[in-house]
């Protein structure tokens, strides 16, 4: 019910929703859970395992009950918390995890059953038959689980992700945090302050209480207003820092509110200092049936009154163990809230009295109320009593929120005095926690130490911290005597969200599972989307006390990355559809999809597959085609994507010399050498040509695939082996537009082009030099990766487009044209060239028929290791080709080879095909393949056995170069 | 006490009294036949295997903290036979059978689920790279199914077919690939092997091992000296530091891999789904909870802990993907200690000190091998001689080059595979 | 995870390629023998604790560097460029 004065929402304002259809009126200001409460619904979700009815527990991100879901279709978001989600005009919110409705949930019937349903049952049977699982009991059990349901759409609204640098990070705006940041903004530093609430302040904006004369919400006002007009604050609200990583930095996820262009920012914050002031999270007690709709911890209770002016029911009791009971009930009292009864367990404890009876030494032991709560059992003085209600207040204690401090596996320390677990200094290198999340409860103690601890921090960044006074606020003591469990039958929840009672964090111990890490994954306590902030302290204290130990032995579980959950689409912002990976693109791009070329991926890069022309139906019939090009007059095919690398120095000769297997100081200047590399470990890494072009001057080239993987050894050789070699190298892969020009007429082409034509003599086989070509400075290299006469012409990348166009139209000319990758591909196979197909890293140079290229005049890398023993076996998997023996006989790749007559089976196998293509030329498929011994056994039959195609035929072993063999085209 | 939905029933209706321990806290006796160093999952399978298979019962596990507290209880739960090198695929086809009578071997539900695992490839190589795999996956006995683009949709509706940045070109279905409950993997085996009267010694760290004229006399820990004459090495990630011990340099570099869980939600993945290219990896657990992963954060490290650019990388992949799990919420994040060879395989060996074996190097896909690799360093343990399925899994492999089982292909550098 | 690397400044760990333990700079001989290959190419102290391992500033300066860290906790003890340890002039 919605209080008639008070409260900080904007009562001019009222703002309509939906739950489960029915329509909802809140201010401005309210969340969904405080708009619920306003209107006397204290139902909200189903628990998971019991589907047991829950409202509201607490009053921010911790919420384990009062999760919803809001919006629809690809707006849809699961599990939200109530209790921090803004209204806003329109918005639709659901109830999940009940069906069909939240007051009528069939699947309550679990809670019936609970006496089968206690900790692991599920790992005791289940069992047979052995089918039954994944055919009936999983799809049942997954069907039952779950929370909130995914829409199945993407997201269509948009995610970000920042970076953001400052001097002094301070999580939470609360009175230590305002305390903190002002303190290191008046020193200069600069400051990032965070707060997860829409509205500033934390407990300030909760409690009634007076900072130096004022209302501690005004002050906090005051101060936020000062931050805000210093241009060394950053004031971030919305904003939960999630995680602490390595060198000071914090990730955080920033909310936006409803309308803003993005919906969340994920930040990566990187900042020298951190103060840590993220306050305290309120327990529960456990007491049977103490999980109704309705049972709230007293310090949301206080929130919801004092914030948000609204109260869950009219007649309120309050159940604690230390004083804040009764400061709840003063602050009901003060709201016009009508308190029925105070049960403070502490029998000796001097309380306040008030028009409300008090009982000391006295506990709830049950409650009633199917939907949600109507009466509380309260035992006093050995007779239980009951008490009409329809809101308990619950205060077992304050946790610091020490979670941040754990995330790099820091444990944190137990205080017996205040009954908690504080941060262990140090756990976060740079960070400091103060005030209440450093178990300092008073709002003084809190001031004090953010002023002590920031002023420490500032100095150890070179900053001097002004004198600022500390306004006055109370100081009161913290007395509380711990209370984790009222003893009694029933069933006691701990973990209201996983439905984890007292009872089975007892049976987990009785069963063994006695460290606090079993009991939490035997029973799920703390799984729950809260990961524990409500319960792991008072489960481990049951647990502690299941196996007479005490809580510091008995230790905690990991509180672990991220604080409150994050959505994905925010920690992976930008990754949606083509933001995953950069997209690379040649110079003839535009041209090839002009020419209505497929594009296919090389990398990053982007290839043409073929060049469509009219009437081809099939992209057979264009590759056939550009193929024909190549072998009988000119074909044209961008090669730019090859990595270049261009090295330079007295001493580049002998760096090529060590990278390479074979020789290149000998390289003659204006010629070019095929070249293999080699891992440290004896395997082939890459491979491709190297041209000199100058007495100091080569021009590596890679393949695509490992041209960032070379520079960065090439780095590696450089700089770690061989430092004394005086060599400079650069890549210049996008500086340099490069194009295959191959075929039998690709020279009459060029000569159309060239300002100085070229005949055999002067530009044989395996020759480069500097050229003119259409007015602009270029390179020509004659290589061939077809095995037709063909040279690569290279100009600077911004004339890439012109060149290519011009090109392919002389083609054109002489009745050829552009090819792309299906064509490269079935021309490099009749030729026997390698690829990554073939080179795919486990592959040597002995594997590939290469062992001729390592130099046994010289060192290179990999040489060594490429000699070991087992990589110079003849039965090694070694490289051949494949034909099939009956003309129409299918090849395909991946297939296995077996002996005729052998069974396909893993102990027979003698190979596989790497690449494949149909030869337009021989009229047949081919194949390269490894073979055990392969080169030893040209003119042998195998049996190709593909079972995944269902394929199966015979090959014959052949010489890997189908075509020209002797090399009298490429040279012609 | 035998483990059924009648017992189940008969508990409910009495109070759940009688439950028991699911295995002893025993104090460690001065001497075993056996030792096994690491209560993991591959440690506590051998002590189960030695038991049942070798009547070894006079063996204790040491586990320095708490059983099952390493990857067996931090993993992505992935249970797969879908590997291609000789010395693999024997290996993991092996475990897979051990996995598929698991629960009524151990009576313990260990929830395992051949729900299928679709790996996805992105180009014309990648297609022909995975049929051969499947090949020799069928070759091996084992199953494996080509699916086109089309096919891909009809089990995976929800991918994005039409703007991710590497389209799918089709998927390797292994049907029996899975998943299954990890922690449960752990307890049924610690359960099975206690039951057999092997001593779970939780709480007892290793700090040296005893080795007298090149032969292991036993082991010094935080509980006293134990001794015995045969001490196995399962020790994951700590393989190095407990290796050291025995004056042993290992081909062992230890890496983080970190790992993710969201919040509960309704069944929406249905499938193991694994995008190579983008490292990522995903399933959804009975809980709802999506479970998914990405690559090594690739530097060396015990921290258990991880830091944010693979958290990011992997959680863009999934956008790329399959951007409908956007609106789920991480809920949980961490990191587990990776014992990375050079080939990105394991070793089940015997060392240069008799009596002294080690079970090491999963990398990070230990998990589905913990039934097989029981069984096999069982075998190694109480024979002195490898099991036939484990057999290539030498640790002088590296030295001779005899056998390098590189499934990655991506060489000598630990962190590569 | 950040570094500092000497030429650019402190970066982000995702400007850094990383390599493995800094014996890679100890290249053996050719004819150092199988054992000695096979511990610069496999074998690791692998220390929970302190290690030297080798970097590379790949999207920045192009750098190897040599950073001192400690496995454990994370801490960046030191970076320094690998160069002249590798015997060559800075």
């Amino acid at each position: 019910m919605r209080l008639q004065n008070g409260g900080m929402v904007d009562r001019s304002k009222v703002i309509r929703f939906s739950f489960d259809g029915v329509p909802v009126e809140g201010f401005a200001g309210d969340t969904v859970a405080s708009a619920l409460l306003g209107r006397g619904q204290r139902l909200i979700g189903r628990s998971f395992k019991y589907h047991r009815p829950r409202g509201v527990l607490s009053a921010g991100s911790e919420e384990p009950n009062a999760l919803v879901t809001v919006g629809r279709g690809a707006a849809q978001e699961p599990n939200v918390r109530a209790t921090v989600q803004e209204i806003s005009e329109g918005l639709e919110v659901f109830s999940q995890n009940a069906w069909p409705s939240l007051k009528r949930d069939v699947l309550s019937v679990n809670d019936r059953l609970w006496p089968f349903l206690g900790a692991g049952f599920y790992y005791k049977t289940f069992m047979w038959p052995r089918a039954f699982w994944e055919k009936i009991y999983e799809p049942v059990i997954r069907r039952a689980a779950g929370l909130g349901g995914l829409s199945g759409a993407a997201p269509d609204e948009r995610y970000q992700k920042a970076f953001a640098y400052c001097d002094v990070l301070v999580i939470g705006a609360g009175p230590s945090g305002l305390m903190a940041a002002k303190l290191a903004a008046l020193a200069g530093a600069d400051v990032i302050l965070a707060d997860e609430d829409s509205q500033p302040g934390g407990r300030l904006n909760a409690e009634r209480l007076e900072i130096g004369g004022q209302t501690g919400a005004a002050w906090g006002q005051a101060v936020l207003a000062e931050l805000r007009a210093m241009p060394n604050v950053r004031v971030m609200t919305r904003t939960t820092v999630t995680g602490a990583y390595d060198q000071g930095t914090y990730g955080a996820l920033e909310r936006k509110p409803a309308g803003s262009p993005a919906q969340e920012v994920f930040w990566r914050i990187v900042a020298k200092r951190a103060i840590l002031a993220a306050g305290a999270i309120e327990r529960s007690i456990a007491f049977a049936d103490n999980d109704r709709p309705g049972v709230m911890t007293a310090g949301a209770l206080r929130a919801y009154v004092n914030r948000w002016a609204v109260s869950p029911a009219p007649r309120v009791a309050i159940f604690g163990n230390n004083d804040d009971a009764h400061k709840t009930a003063q602050d009901l009292v003060a709201a016009g809230v009508q308190v029925v009864a105070v049960i403070d367990s502490r029998p000796d404890a001097k309380v306040p009295a008030g028009p409300y009876e008090v009982l000391t030494g006295a506990v709830v032991e049950g409650s009633a109320g199917r939907l949600g709560l109507t009466s509380i059992t309260v035992r006093h003085q050995g007779r239980a009593r009951k008490i009409a209600v329809g809101c308990l207040a619950v205060s077992g204690g304050w946790n610091p929120s020490v979670h941040l401090t754990c995330h790099m596996n820091g444990r944190p320390t137990w205080r017996a005095d205040i009954a908690s677990f504080v941060p262990t200094p140090g756990a976060i290198p740079g960070l400091t926690a103060v005030g209440a999340c450093n178990g300092a409860f008073s709002t003084a103690a809190c001031l004090r130490e953010a002023v002590a601890a920031t002023r420490e921090a500032l100095a150890k960044i070179g900053l001097e911290a002004p004198q600022l006074e500390i306004p006055s606020a109370e100081d009161a003591p913290y007395r509380i005597d711990p209370l984790w469990a009222v003893p009694g039958k029933g069933r006691a929840w701990l973990d209201f969200q996983n439905d984890v009672t007292v009872k089975d964090v007892k049976q987990a111990a009785t069963e063994n599972f006695r460290s606090v890490e079993h009991m939490k994954r035997y029973t799920t306590q703390g799984m729950a989307t809260d990961q524990g902030k409500n319960s792991n302290v008072a489960a481990l204290a049951v647990l502690a006390d299941a196996t007479g130990r005490g809580i510091p032995e008995t230790g905690t579980t990991t509180f672990r990355p991220p604080y409150s959950p994050v959505s994905i689409a925010a920690m992976g912002a930008g990754g949606q559809g083509m933001g995953f990976a950069p997209q690379r693109f040649t110079t003839s791009h535009a041209a090839s999809l002009a020419a209505g070329a497929p594009m296919i991926e090389a990398g990053l890069w982007y290839r043409p597959s073929f060049f469509p022309r009219a009437g081809e139906t099939t992209w057979r019939q264009s590759c056939d085609r550009e193929v024909g090009f190549v072998r009988n007059t000119v074909g044209i095919c961008d090669v730019s994507t090859l990595g270049k690398i261009d090295i330079q120095g007295p001493d580049a000769g002998a760096f090529l010399d060590l990278v390479y297997t074979n020789m290149f100081s000998t390289l003659k200047q204006g010629r070019v050498r095929y070249g293999l590399m080699l891992r440290e470990d004896g395997y082939v890494m890459d491979d491709g040509t190297t041209a000199r072009l100058g007495p100091q001057h080569y021009v590596m080239t890679t393949t695509t695939a490992a041209a960032g993987e070379v520079m960065r050894h090439l780095d590696f050789v450089s700089q770690c082996l061989r430092p004394d070699l005086d060599v400079r190298y650069t890549s210049v892969t996008e500086q340099w537009a490069q194009f295959a020009v191959a075929g039998p007429k690709s020279r009459d082409l060029l000569n159309q082009l060239l300002e100085t034509p070229i005949d055999n003599e002067t530009w044989p086989f395996m020759s480069c030099g500097a050229i003119r070509i259409g007015g602009v400075e270029g390179r020509l290299f004659r290589i061939s990766f077809s095995g037709e006469h063909a040279y690569e012409v290279a100009v600077p990348a911004r004339f890439g487009a012109s060149l290519f166009s011009h090109l392919v139209e002389m083609a054109k000319q002489h009745g050829g044209g552009a090819y792309g990758m299906e064509a490269l591909n079935v021309l490099r196979i009749e030729k026997g060239h390698i690829t990554h197909a073939e080179i795919h890293g486990r592959t040597t140079a002995f594997d590939c028929g290469f062992e001729k290229m390592v130099s046994a005049k010289k060192d290179c890398i990999g040489k060594t290791m490429s000699q070991r023993p087992g990589l110079l076996d003849p039965m090694r998997e070694r490289f051949i080709g494949l034909r099939p023996v009956a003309a129409t006989g299918k090849i395909t790749a991946g297939a296995h080879l077996f002996n005729p007559g052998d069974p396909a089976q893993r102990a027979f196998d003698q190979g596989y095909v790497t690449s494949v293509a149909f030869s337009p030329d021989l009229g047949h498929d081919i194949g390269l393949a490894f073979v055990k011994n392969g080169p030893a056994r040209i003119g042998e039959t195998l049996r190709l056995v593909d079972h995944l195609r269902g394929v199966e035929t015979q090959v014959q072993i052949c010489d890997p170069v189908f075509i020209d063999p002797e090399g009298g085209r490429t040279r012609g | 006490m035998r483990f059924s939905g009648l017992r189940v029933l008969r508990e409910g209706l009495t109070g759940n009294k009688g439950w028991r321990p699911h295995w002893r806290d025993p104090a460690p006796k001065a001497e075993y036949d056996a030792l096994i160093i690491g209560g993991g999952g591959h440690g506590l399978a051998t002590a189960y295997y030695l038991a049942k298979r070798y009547g070894m019962t006079n063996i204790a596990v040491l586990e320095k903290g708490y059983i099952g507290g390493g990857n067996v209880g931090r993993n992505t739960t992935i249970v797969r036979a879908n590997y291609f090198l000789q010395g693999n695929s024997e290996f993991y086809s092996h475990s897979l059978k051990l996995w598929e009578g698991l629960e009524q071997d151990l009576n313990y539900n260990v929830m395992h689920s051949q729900r299928g695992l679709i790996n996805l490839f992105h180009s014309d190589g990648q297609r022909d790279a995975f049929v051969r795999r499947g090949n020799a996956m069928i070759n091996q006995g084992d199953d494996a199914i080509l699916l086109d683009r089309e096919g891909v949709r009809a089990h995976l509706p929800y991918l994005d077919f039409e703007n991710t940045r590497f389209p799918i070109y089709g998927g390797l279905l292994h049907p029996r690939g899975g998943t299954a409950r990890h922690d449960a993997v752990a307890w049924g085996f610690a359960r099975g092997a206690d039951l057999r009267g092997v001593d779970i010694i939780q709480n007892c760290e290793v700090t040296g091992i005893d080795i007298e004229n090149g032969a292991v006399i036993g082991v010094q820990t935080t509980r006293g000296a134990i001794r015995a004459k045969k001490v196995g090495i399962a020790a994951a990630g700590r393989s190095g530091q407990v290796a050291a011990m025995a004056g042993m340099r290992l081909p062992i570099e230890s890496h983080v891999l970190q790992a993710f869980v969201t919040e509960g939600l309704k069944p929406c993945i249905d499938h193991v789904v694994s995008f190579g290219m983008g490292h990522f990896y995903i399933s959804q657990s009975d809980k709802g909870g999506l479970v998914f992963g990405g690559d090594l954060d690739f530097y060396a490290s015990y921290a258990s802990r991880g830091n944010l650019p693979m958290v990011e990388h992997v959680m863009e992949a999934g956008m790329t993907l399959m951007p409908m799990i956007g609106k789920a919420k991480v809920l949980r994040s961490w990191g587990g200690i990776m014992d990375m060879t050079p080939d990105g395989s394991p070793i089940i060996d015997r060392t240069g000190v008799d009596g002294l074996f080690i079970d090491c190097g999963w990398c990070y896909g230990g998990f589905k091998a913990v039934p097989a690799s029981g069984d096999c360093f069982a075998h190694l343990i109480a024979t002195d001689q490898p099991h036939v399925a484990a057999e290539k899994f030498r640790l002088d492999r590296f030295r001779t080059g005899v056998g390098i089982m590189d499934e990655e292909g991506t060489g000598s550098q630990h962190n590569l595979h | 995870m950040r570094l500092a690397c000497p030429i650019c400044g402190t970066r982000d760990r995702r400007e850094f390629y990383y390599k493995g333990d800094a014996v890679a700079l100890a290249r053996p001989d050719p004819d150092a023998g199988a054992a000695a290959w096979d511990s610069y190419v496999h074998l690791r102290d692998n220390p929970a604790g302190q290690v030297r391992d080798l970097w590379h500033h790949e999207a920045g300066c192009g750098a190897w560097v040599v950073v001192t860290r400690d496995t454990v906790s994370h801490a960046v003890l030191d970076v320094a460029l690998a160069r002249p340890e590798a015997g060559g002039v800075q």
